[in-house]
């Protein structure tokens, strides 16, 4: 069907078939063109309708008012912005080393390693992170009747970082697993012993290979970050979400929150952009 | 060619099998390399050679049998392996070069973190080795930007950097566009006349003849013929040898009848 309708309206013949719509009737190159301004032209009508539709006033005022959003500074960066990144670092470094040791129990020779691994990952992958946090945060307070010791960091970190070490594991075991396998053989053939070949050769080739998966991680982490606000930091420990949610109770405006999600994204995009560059080296190098 | 039965041995396996699950790969080995001797095994894909070879530094566990390596039992399970290693120099089919390190850093990593040799002393080595293999101007380069052919001669100069008593080859030179070849197998024919201990796996009948001072064939997973290079390549004894050599000479010709072939080495 395809091949006589390319050759146009012409070329009808016996094995023709008759359409459905007059679109496929025309010759390619104008159907495409004529498709093409419809989705444009939806496109057109959906605009006008949202700009004639949304009450814009309303919206300046209870979203992007500046008035609102000047006593916000320098907090929210200098605090909010700051402890985010923090806690994200704290987070994720926590998670990068144990990933990394629970990465290479899965890939251990002795078995009870290996489930070992297994259960803590599947564990952590089917928890929700909120309940995990609620537990560090809450739970082992009312249980033990102290707060873990460094409180709020000890929470936050292990709240972020023994999920995240779930993930992070089997991303480095996939690194570890796509390094080829001669190059552990001329390590050992050097007179290298296991543990040194993995850390001199393989362990660096695995975290090259991985660094965009990493990075989406790190991305995801971020946002996670946002959960600490429900461990009733204090003041100096707000991060973002609990700093647009505090002030937002203050200024009876949601300004706060708009500020605090642009700030997520002066983290998020530079390294989603970081990430797309990174793949597509990789995809030139292959 | 004399075979001096009082010289030391740098390889010696002993009645060597190897299975892979249920497959015999190896069906009872015997086989030497003396000091200094330049030893070639030939045989077709598949009979054992790579596997022989991967033996014989414990890359593979022997199913059976025994392999010494200068008199040391290197299937004893208690055996330091990695010390046996550091003396066996080995050179892969596919280089093995590790990418994330400069050429330099490839020749210096082992020296240092292995033999335990100074910065200054292991990278005087290793521009020493790589000036060997006709390198020098690749100290900074990275593997990726290397021909094949001076990928494996990097290969070749880090085994070497080790200072190895003794040097394993597994086809060095078949993932090599023919062009390349020749640098590479120039480089084993100096190493080869320096006097270097050497065992090769190679599909290379020119370089077997005129550098090996014994040709093992193998077939099957045993050893089916061996002796000097004017014996195993130019009069076999073993239909099998002749069979693979014809093959391998005229392998346009490799699927012609058996009588017709007679009528060609006529
Ligand atoms: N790791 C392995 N697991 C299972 N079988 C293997 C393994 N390595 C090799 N073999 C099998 O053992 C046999 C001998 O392989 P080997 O690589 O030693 O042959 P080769 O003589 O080196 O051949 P080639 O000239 O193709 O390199 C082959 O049948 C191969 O399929
Ligand atoms: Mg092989």
């Amino acid at each position: 069907m395809a091949l006589s309708q390319d050759r146009g309206p012409d070329v009808g013949g016996p094995l023709r078939r008759r359409s459905w719509s007059p679109l496929a009737s025309m010759p390619r190159t104008r159907r495409t063109r004529v498709v093409r301004g419809i989705q444009y032209a939806v496109f057109v009508v959906l605009l006008v309708a949202v700009v004639l539709t949304v009450d814009w006033p309303t919206i300046r005022e209870g979203y992007f008012n500046l008035d609102k959003a000047r006593p916000l500074f320098p907090e929210v960066l200098t605090t909010a912005l700051k402890n985010t990144l923090i806690y994200t670092a704290m987070g994720f470094a926590f998670g990068l080393v144990l990933g990394l040791v629970l990465a290479l129990m899965r890939l251990s020779q002795v078995a009870p390693y290996r489930w070992l691994a297994n259960i803590y990952i599947e564990f952590f992958r089917g928890i929700p992170l909120l309940l995990w946090l609620f537990f560090l945060g809450y739970g082992v307070p009312t249980a033990t009747g102290r707060q873990l010791p460094f409180s709020p960091y000890s929470a936050i970190v292990l709240g972020l970082g023994m999920p995240a070490a779930a993930y992070l594991a089997e991303t480095i075991r996939a690194g570890i697993q796509a390094v080829p396998k001669g190059q552990l053989e001329a390590a050992r053939s050097l007179g290298m012993s296991q543990p040194r070949a993995m850390v001199s050769i393989v362990i660096p080739q695995a975290f090259r290979i991985i660094i965009p998966p990493l990075t989406n991680e790190l991305i995801v982490l971020t946002k996670d970050s946002s959960l600490v606000a429900i461990l009733g930091v204090t003041v100096g420990t707000k991060e973002l979400t609990k700093f647009g949610r505090d002030e937002l109770n203050t200024l009876v405006n949601a300004t706060p929150l708009v500020v605090a999600g642009l700030c997520y994204l002066l983290i998020t995009i530079p390294l989603s952009l970081l990430v797309r560059r990174l793949e597509a080296r990789n995809a030139r190098a292959r | 060619m004399t075979l001096d039965t009082n010289h030391d041995s740098a390889i010696v396996v002993s009645d060597l099998h190897k299975y892979f699950g249920d497959l015999e790969v190896l069906k009872g080995i015997d086989f030497h390399v003396n000091r200094g001797e330049v030893v070639c095994v030939i045989g077709p894909s598949g009979s054992g050679k790579s596997t022989l070879l991967r033996c014989i530094n414990q890359l593979e566990t022997a199913t059976a049998g025994q392999v010494r390596i200068s008199g040391v039992d290197v299937t004893d399970p208690d055996v330091d392996i990695d010390g046996v290693r550091r003396r066996i120099g080995m050179v892969f089919q596919q280089f093995n070069l590790f990418p994330h390190l400069s050429v330099l850093r490839n020749l210096t990593i082992a020296q240092r973190r292995v033999l335990g040799r100074g910065r200054a002393e292991a990278e005087r080595v290793a521009r020493e080795t790589l000036s060997k293999v006709g390198l020098d101007d690749k100290v900074d380069a990275y593997p990726a930007q290397l021909s094949g052919g001076q990928q494996q001669r990097v290969a070749i100069a880090r085994a070497l950097a080790m200072g190895p008593d003794l040097m394993l080859f597994d086809e060095p030179t078949s993932a090599l566009d023919p062009e390349l070849v020749g640098d590479v197998l120039a480089v084993m024919r100096d190493l080869a006349r320096d006097g270097m201990t050497m065992m090769v796996v190679t599909h290379e009948m020119a370089f077997a003849r005129d550098v090996a001072d014994r040709v093992v064939f193998m077939d099957g997973g045993v050893v089916v013929e061996e002796g000097t290079p004017d014996e195993v390549l130019g009069a076999p004894e073993h239909p099998r040898t002749r069979d693979f050599l014809f093959r391998v000479l005229n392998p346009t010709r490799a699927h012609a009848q058996p009588d017709e072939r007679a009528a060609d080495e006529d």
